[in-house]
């Protein structure tokens, strides 16, 4: 097979080594040629994109989270400030042995399973530089062993930032709302790298949801410079953090903080209302979750305690989410409505325990024979109103109920609400395609039947009575400005207050919560809403506490100038005389004398069994203990 | 005119000052890599060069390049003994080693087999009868001379130097005359078997071939070393962030910026312009050798000094390659640049070996003239 070449000498030999070596040579020029091309092109061509890489690998900007506004209260009384946090973050590029890490880390902090299958979904997800969030709100010691073992630990970076606090907990949980981390969510929608860097926290309910924008400030910058490892070299510059504004409510901070703990064990609401400026003075709904417990991000069993009473509903903001009918509350209004319609208000109407309309009768609790309109405010008798709704009709009643704000969606900054009902012919021709009966009327004008209010409405309707003037309600703080009077006369107004006078300080449905100061009286008037209807036979005063009645009181002091005007609702308190009034009297004895309302308190929380933060630490550690259903429990 | 010394003018003034330009270069760079120090790597760099240097020139003025020829076989036998040492030492420390303590630096057989498997081959083909050239008499005992040390330093496992063992032998196999058509269905079948032989490699082996096709894949891990150095290179620009200021390597975002990647570590702080000076170097060395190879007078010397030059050119080549992103990283150092003795042993040996053979031409023609 070699046959065919010429033979081999020692001169060709030779002349194909030349041959070859030229060739070879040649080629290597070529892959020489071919370096310094590539050379060139990455080092001139490529040259700006990995300056920028450099660049990114040597500078490192960590954002500062903005310590948020604080939240004062109208005296400057912080109900929201800051507080610093210790917490742990990882940087993911340092990471070198991520498992090892985070049992490492696991041991040091003591994390829970949890926080742990996060952590490691987490590193996972993002990489680079954006830290992720580890543990915070760490105590000293936890901190501190985490800090000696540093040089252990490539990409643990440890960092003081600052928490929300609530110095009242509980106490302002529904109107303040809580912060929270952000959501992946929220994350693509602000395409903003502050949303995912750990500490950062945004409004999640309330006035910190609604005023996210006025309270989170700007957030600082830190410029370093870090090796592969992650160790600073140094420091090229900081630029500090600008602190959200303050947000000043028109919230009586001490107030609120005696009205939540006088609810006691009870679910409801309560609305204290200046009748000067239609200020919210307190604004309160029980029980309540710590907002503290939120802005740490709440544990997963917390969350489930919270949610799962399906009797007291703590998650729920009863002073505007809560719908209740108002019952007997709503008398004063009506009496308003009926003087509007041109009755003298000392005109008579027997009251022989109940109404007859047509064949039905419609019954009174009690028989209090011949009664005009203060009277019948003051003993709550639904005779008068019967007869009177079924000559007017509710068609001339409505206007007054929405006149005073009952129904209306107001405009107050961060609570969401659910506005009620209340009814005409036309809302029940649109709503069910049926007329107006006159029953319907009777069942209105006592709160019943249609009619469904909050109790932000019954505190507005309250002041706007007790002051005659158009007041809006206002959480937030704001300048005086120039309030319109009702469309009522200061005579009409004076039978009507008369009537809620004498339910308080006359023969009335109220006489025990009487003030027990010195010239300073309160007038009001209870009201006992059914949670079932009356047909069921049961008059909502025993059994399972879901089906009793709920207990509502409305009333303003001093009798005289009235200054401040309140709604509070007891849910499931059975009536508002034995319920509700007692809350009210005490929140106003308050006002006015803090020591002897503060030694009543004492005495009631004592039998309680503590403060709000002792009873839901108790309630709570029981809840772990031994998980109880809820929804059959009974009344304390 | 002062007269000069035939010994001193003829003296290679112009190949020790391209040697002494790139290793004093690699110790300036060094100098900066350790943050402006001559300890760790910088100062033995230097002391390091000036012996191998003497070396080289001690060899190439004292042995005769026919004494070469004759000890050829048996220096081959020699280094392959070491290497099969070195080999059995591993397996019985458990683990595996590739070099030998001799004091002063760890010895790496399989970097001296570079030098012997070329002086063997020269000396195999320059013994042959030109009438065997194109036949199997050719080819087998070239096969097994380069077979039996490339084996060796695969299972080391070296996949560097036995691809710059392979390599070299090839093209003293090529340039010796053997029919050419050999090496073009050798080469035609090498790449149809490629897969088989990638199924060979090790785990470690087959990812560094993957990610060297594809490093955006694993940026953070294997990946790495190519992305941060073609950073280092192209954060220069043309004339670099100036000396000490590299942040790649100071930082360390660089791995082994005194070694494998420390041509990325110069071109961060020297530009392109380093580089490009850097090369310029290179090349003379490369032609230097190349012209001596052309113009040797015997056989021995035609093939040995061309086999050097593609030792040197491999590596060269290989590590500019693989530190610009155009070749897998495979461990190879660049010639008396990067901080390591092993390999600029290997090379002042060539040096000092292309150094004889230039001065076995009875009247020298100067080699820079």
């Amino acid at each position: 097979m070699f046959g065919k070449s010429p033979p081999v000498t020692e001169a060709s030999r030779g002349f194909t080594f030349t041959r070859r070596t030229m060739l070879v040579g040649g080629a290597q020029i070529a892959v020489g040629a071919a370096l310094v091309a590539r050379m060139t092109y990455i080092s001139i061509v490529d040259n700006e994109r990995y300056v920028l890489e450099s660049e990114s690998n040597r500078l490192n900007l960590t954002l500062i989270p903005p310590r948020r506004g604080w939240i004062v209260d109208r005296r400057g009384k912080a109900l929201a400030n800051n507080r610093v946090s210790l917490r742990i973050d990882l940087i993911p590029d340092r990471v070198q042995d991520a498992d090892k890490l985070v049992r490492d880390l696991s041991q040091l902090l003591a994390l829970d399973a949890d926080t742990v299958q996060r952590v490691r979904r987490d590193l996972k997800e993002s990489a680079g530089y954006q830290p992720v969030a580890v543990a915070e709100n760490l105590d000293e010691a936890r901190f501190a062993s985490v800090l000696v073992r540093l040089t252990d630990l490539p990409g643990v970076a440890p960092a003081r930032g600052f928490a929300r606090n609530y110095p009242a907990g509980a106490a302002v949980g529904h109107l303040i709302g809580y912060v929270g981390g952000p959501t992946a969510e929220e994350y693509q929608k602000a395409r903003d790298p502050l949303y995912v860097t750990p500490g950062f926290k945004t409004g999640k309910d309330g006035l910190e949801k609604y005023f996210e924008p006025f309270l989170r400030g700007k957030p600082g910058a830190r410029r370093v410079e870090v090796t592969a490892g992650g160790k600073v070299v140094r420091e090229l510059g900081t630029q500090p953090d600008v602190q959200g504004e303050t947000l000043h409510l028109a919230i009586d901070g001490d107030l609120q903080d005696y009205a939540a703990r006088r609810m006691g064990p009870q679910s409801g609401a309560c609305v204290v209302i200046d009748c000067l400026s239609g200020d919210i003075v307190a604004f309160v709904s029980m029980p309540c979750f710590d907002p503290n417990s939120f802005s740490d991000g709440i544990g997963q069993k917390e969350w489930a305690w919270l949610n799962g009473d399906t009797d007291y509903k703590p998650l729920l903001n009863k002073a505007t989410r809560g719908l209740y009918p108002p019952g007997s509350t709503l008398k004063p209004m009506a009496a308003l409505a009926i003087l509007k319609g041109g009755i003298d208000p000392a005109e008579r109407v027997n009251c022989p325990g109940g109404y007859r309309l047509g064949n039905r009768v419609f019954r009174c609790l009690g028989r209090h024979g011949p009664v005009d309109m203060p009277t019948a405010i003051e003993k709550s008798c639904n005779t008068y109103f019967y007869a009177m709704a079924h000559r007017l009709g509710y068609d001339r009643i409505a206007p007054t109920a929405r006149e005073l704000g009952l129904g209306e969606d107001f405009q107050i900054s961060g609570a969401n609400q659910r506005y009620g009902t209340i009814p005409d012919s036309m809302w029940k021709q649109r709503k069910f395609k049926q007329d107006w009966s006159a029953s319907d009327s009777l069942n209105a004008v006592i709160g019943q039947g249609y009619v469904i209010v909050n109790p932000l409405q019954l505190a507005v309707m309250t002041a706007r009575i007790a002051s005659g003037k158009a007041l809006y309600p206002s959480l937030v703080a704001r300048k005086p400005g120039i309030i319109k009077p009702l469309s009522y006369t200061q005579d009409q107004l004076a039978v009507v207050r008369s009537g809620m006078d004498r339910v308080v300080n006359g023969n009335g449905t109220a006489v025990r919560s009487r003030l027990e100061l010195d010239g300073i009286q309160l007038a009001g008037k209870t009201g006992t809403a059914q949670v079932r209807g009356l047909a069921s036979g049961s008059r909502g005063q025993s059994g399972a506490l879901r089906f009793r009645d709920h207990g509502l009181f409305v009333c303003y002091a001093p009798t005289e100038n009235p200054r401040y005007a309140a709604a509070v609702i007891i849910e499931h308190g059975m009536g508002g005389a034995r319920a509700a009034a007692p809350v009210a009297k005490d929140i106003f004895t308050y006002l006015y004398d803090r020591e002897k309302a503060m030694a009543t308190l004492d005495a009631l929380e004592t039998g309680w069994g503590g403060t709000i933060a002792q009873r839901m630490a108790r309630g709570f550690a029981a809840f772990q203990g031994m998980p109880v259903d809820l929804g059959e429990g009974e009344a304390p | 005119m002062i007269p000069v010394p035939q010994t001193i003018r003829r003296f290679p003034w112009g190949l020790i000052a391209t040697l002494v330009f790139i290793a004093g270069f690699g110790m300036l760079v060094l100098y900066s890599a350790a943050a402006g120090s001559f300890t760790p790597w910088a100062l033995t760099h230097a002391m390091r060069f000036a012996m191998f240097l003497s070396i080289a020139l001690l060899i190439g003025y004292l042995i005769p390049l026919e004494f070469m020829g004759r000890v050829a076989f048996l220096g081959y036998a020699a280094v392959a003994i070491l290497l099969f040492g070195v080999e059995v030492m591993g397996a019985v420390k458990g683990g595996s080693q590739r070099w030998l303590n001799i004091g002063f630096m760890n010895l790496q057989p399989s970097e001296l087999m570079k030098v012997a498997i070329v002086l063997a081959l020269a000396r195999f083909y320059s013994q042959l009868p030109p009438g065997e050239t194109p036949t199997l008499r050719a080819l087998w005992p070239a096969l097994v001379l380069i077979g039996i040390p490339a084996a060796l330093v695969m299972l080391q496992p070296d996949l560097g130097t036995a691809l710059a063992i392979v390599a070299s032998g090839v093209i003293v196999m090529f340039l010796a005359g053997l029919p050419i058509w050999w090496f073009v269905s050798v080469g035609v079948a090498g790449a149809a078997a490629l897969p088989i032989l990638y199924g060979l490699l090790h785990d470690y082996q087959q990812r560094r071939v993957l990610i060297f096709l594809n490093p955006e894949d694993d940026p953070l891990g294997a990946g790495y070393h190519i992305t941060q150095s073609k950073i280092a290179i192209g954060s220069g620009g043309l004339d670099g962030k100036g000396f000490l200021n590299g942040s790649q390597s100071h930082l360390d975002y660089l791995p082994e910026g005194h070694t494998d990647f420390i041509f990325a570590t110069m071109a961060e702080e020297w530009g392109l312009l380093g580089g490009l000076a850097l090369g310029l170097a290179y090349y003379f060395l490369l032609r230097w050798s190349t012209r001596v190879a052309l113009g040797a007078p015997t056989r021995f010397g035609k093939l040995t000094a061309a086999g050097l030059t593609m030792t040197i050119f491999f590596y060269i080549a290989i590590n500019l390659m693989m530190v610009m992103g155009l070749a897998p990283v495979v461990g190879i150092p660049l010639p008396l640049f990067s901080h390591g003795g092993s390999s600029m042993m290997t090379i002042m040996l060539c040096v000092g070996i292309i150094i004889a053979i230039e001065r076995d031409k009875s009247v020298g023609r100067r080699p820079f003239g």
